[in-house]
């Protein structure tokens, strides 16, 4: 709902005043903290201030050795770990030529599913207690126990995984995880079915989110917004697609795209995804070839002088890692481009004359992870 | 307008679905488990903080002092000292201190280990108040346990 632009306190400094939302804050998600200028209900402006949670991630990546580095990339965005290792080992992968076995590229885009689907499920628990309901939340997480218990069982950790090693994985998988992940599978389509029905299809979320919060394409295109927001405007932009990585291009699945551009529509490609992201582990499972999981790699890992990117479609956009190597067996730069800090950028000017609850239903529904725009 | 006024017996519907996926789940099984007085089995893959294995027949730590873990952790937490025992052909552990503040369980030395002297602990209850607590001394450790089987 845009507010009327004629009331003449708008125009008028005195008539407004300074909402702090966070950094702490039951609303706002981790400690991200956004001065609201408000005119009412209104927002007129909605400033965010990031670097509560800054961790030098890109500084560290500097000053110690290419392996050493691997445990950060778990630590940027923690509920989409897997898709983090992805990239920073794609891209020395890439820099040093070492060939991945094809078995450890399909455990990759197994486990980087399961991970897809957990992470989904965070951010639609968490947008629903945002919008006032609790419920959602325990159906939700009892199916993301089920991902991080297998996860778990072959990785060592339940959230924020260090399990891609570079030329491989650091362990294999067994028949146990096999069966397990078709069986979960197997149950989570009839609970998709029932989020629909409790939630999606439910009058009151509708009238709370359709029309809410608008973003155009244009403005995904002028700050960068990648992922579920800008598949919520049309655009069928997704990496797995346009630059396909790993084993993506063998495996049939598509891209969820709705063009209204609402808080509706970002909610509702964030479902339809995980729908796919089931798709692709069945047929994952099905092709999952034998062999080693490791490759051959040097035992001093030193990369070519050169300047290397790898991008991934993580959960929120397009994550990608620019490796500069000079050479030695620190790295010269490692840069991280990370998806939560553009769909962050575009907030202020999609917000602009928005009422305060739907501004909220429309930040959430960008689906943040704070460590990911600080790192 | 007929919309609007569809939408009416079309959002109590949605409403009336939604009570009774709520009201089926009151028959269901209970899935959580109330810890602390039950708890769930531990994959073997966990990782807790590491600790040293001893050899099963002398029962002395398998470590040789190389320092590789030392060198390969990201976040300096490994110190290691050994000494070389006359009639031995490797070096023994004297001191594996491991400052579990900063490690981050990534698993760099439990893999870069050449004679497999470090595991993954299945601990978890490590709630203390000092930090002192958790500066953890492996060789004392694996002393202790060996006393008491």
């Amino acid at each position: 709902m845009i507010a009327p632009t004629d009331i003449p306190s708008r125009t008028n400094p005195q008539e407004t005043f300074v909402l702090n939302l966070g950094p702490q804050h039951p609303a706002a998600h981790g400690v991200l903290r956004i001065k609201m200028t408000m005119d009412g209900e209104y927002v007129t402006r909605a400033e965010p201030i990031p670097g509560y949670i800054h961790r030098m991630h890109e500084k560290m990546g500097e000053n110690r050795t290419w392996t050493q580095f691997l445990p950060n990339t778990g630590r940027i965005d923690y509920l989409s770990a897997l898709h983090y290792n992805h990239a920073f080992v794609g891209a020395v992968e890439r820099a040093a030529r070492i060939e991945v076995p094809p078995r450890a590229e399909y455990i990759r885009v197994i486990t980087s599913e399961l991970n897809r689907i957990s992470s989904h499920l965070v951010w639609w628990s968490a947008y629903l207690l945002d919008l006032g309901g609790f419920t959602p939340l325990l159906y939700a997480f009892a199916d993301r126990e089920k991902i991080l218990d297998l996860l778990e069982a072959i990785t060592g950790s339940r959230l924020t995984y260090c399990y891609f090693r570079f030329g491989g994985l650091c362990n294999d998988i067994d028949d146990a995880f096999i069966q397990g992940t078709r069986a979960f599978v197997a149950q989570m389509r009839p609970r998709l079915k029932m989020y629909r029905d409790l939630v999606t299809d439910n009058i009151i979320l509708r009238k709370r989110l359709e029309g809410i919060g608008p973003i155009s394409a244009e403005l995904c295109r002028k700050y960068g917004a990648t992922g579920p927001v800008l598949r919520g405007a049309g655009i069928a932009y997704d990496v797995r697609k346009v630059e396909p990585y790993s084993v993506y291009s063998q495996l049939d699945f598509h891209i969820p795209v709705f063009p209204e551009g609402d808080s509706m529509a970002r909610y509702r490609v964030r479902m339809a995804e995980m729908e796919q992201s089931l798709r692709i582990i069945e047929q994952a499972l099905d092709k999952l070839p034998a062999g080693p999981v490791m490759g051959k790699v040097p035992r001093v890992l030193r990369l070519p002088a050169g300047d290397y990117c790898y991008a991934v479609e993580a959960a929120r956009g397009r994550h990608m890692v620019r490796v500069v190597s000079d050479n030695k067996d620190i790295p010269y730069r490692v840069k991280l481009r990370t998806p939560s800090f553009s769909n962050l950028s575009l907030y202020e000017e999609a917000s602009k004359g928005m009422m305060l609850p739907d501004a909220l239903a429309l930040l959430g529904s960008l689906d943040l992870v704070i460590p990911d725009i600080d790192r | 307008m007929k919309a609007s006024i569809l939408d009416v017996p079309r959002g109590f519907w949605s409403l009336l679905v939604g009570m009774r996926i709520t009201l089926t789940q009151f028959f269901k099984p209970v899935i959580t488990v109330p810890y602390p007085h039950k708890t769930l089995p531990i994959p073997a893959r966990y990782r807790g903080p590491i600790e040293l294995t001893a050899d099963p027949a002398t029962g002395k730590a398998l470590c040789i002092a190389c320092k590789l873990c030392e060198r390969a952790c990201p976040s300096d937490c490994i110190l290691v000292a050994g000494v070389k025992l006359k009639g031995e052909k490797k070096k023994s552990v004297t001191e594996f201190k491991l400052d579990f503040t900063k490690c981050s369980l990534c698993g760099a030395c439990v893999e870069v280990c050449p004679c497999d002297a470090i595991r993954f602990s299945k601990n978890y209850n490590l709630a203390s108040t000092s930090k002192e607590d958790y500066i953890f001394d492996l060789v004392a450790r694996l002393q202790a346990e060996k006393k008491q089987p």
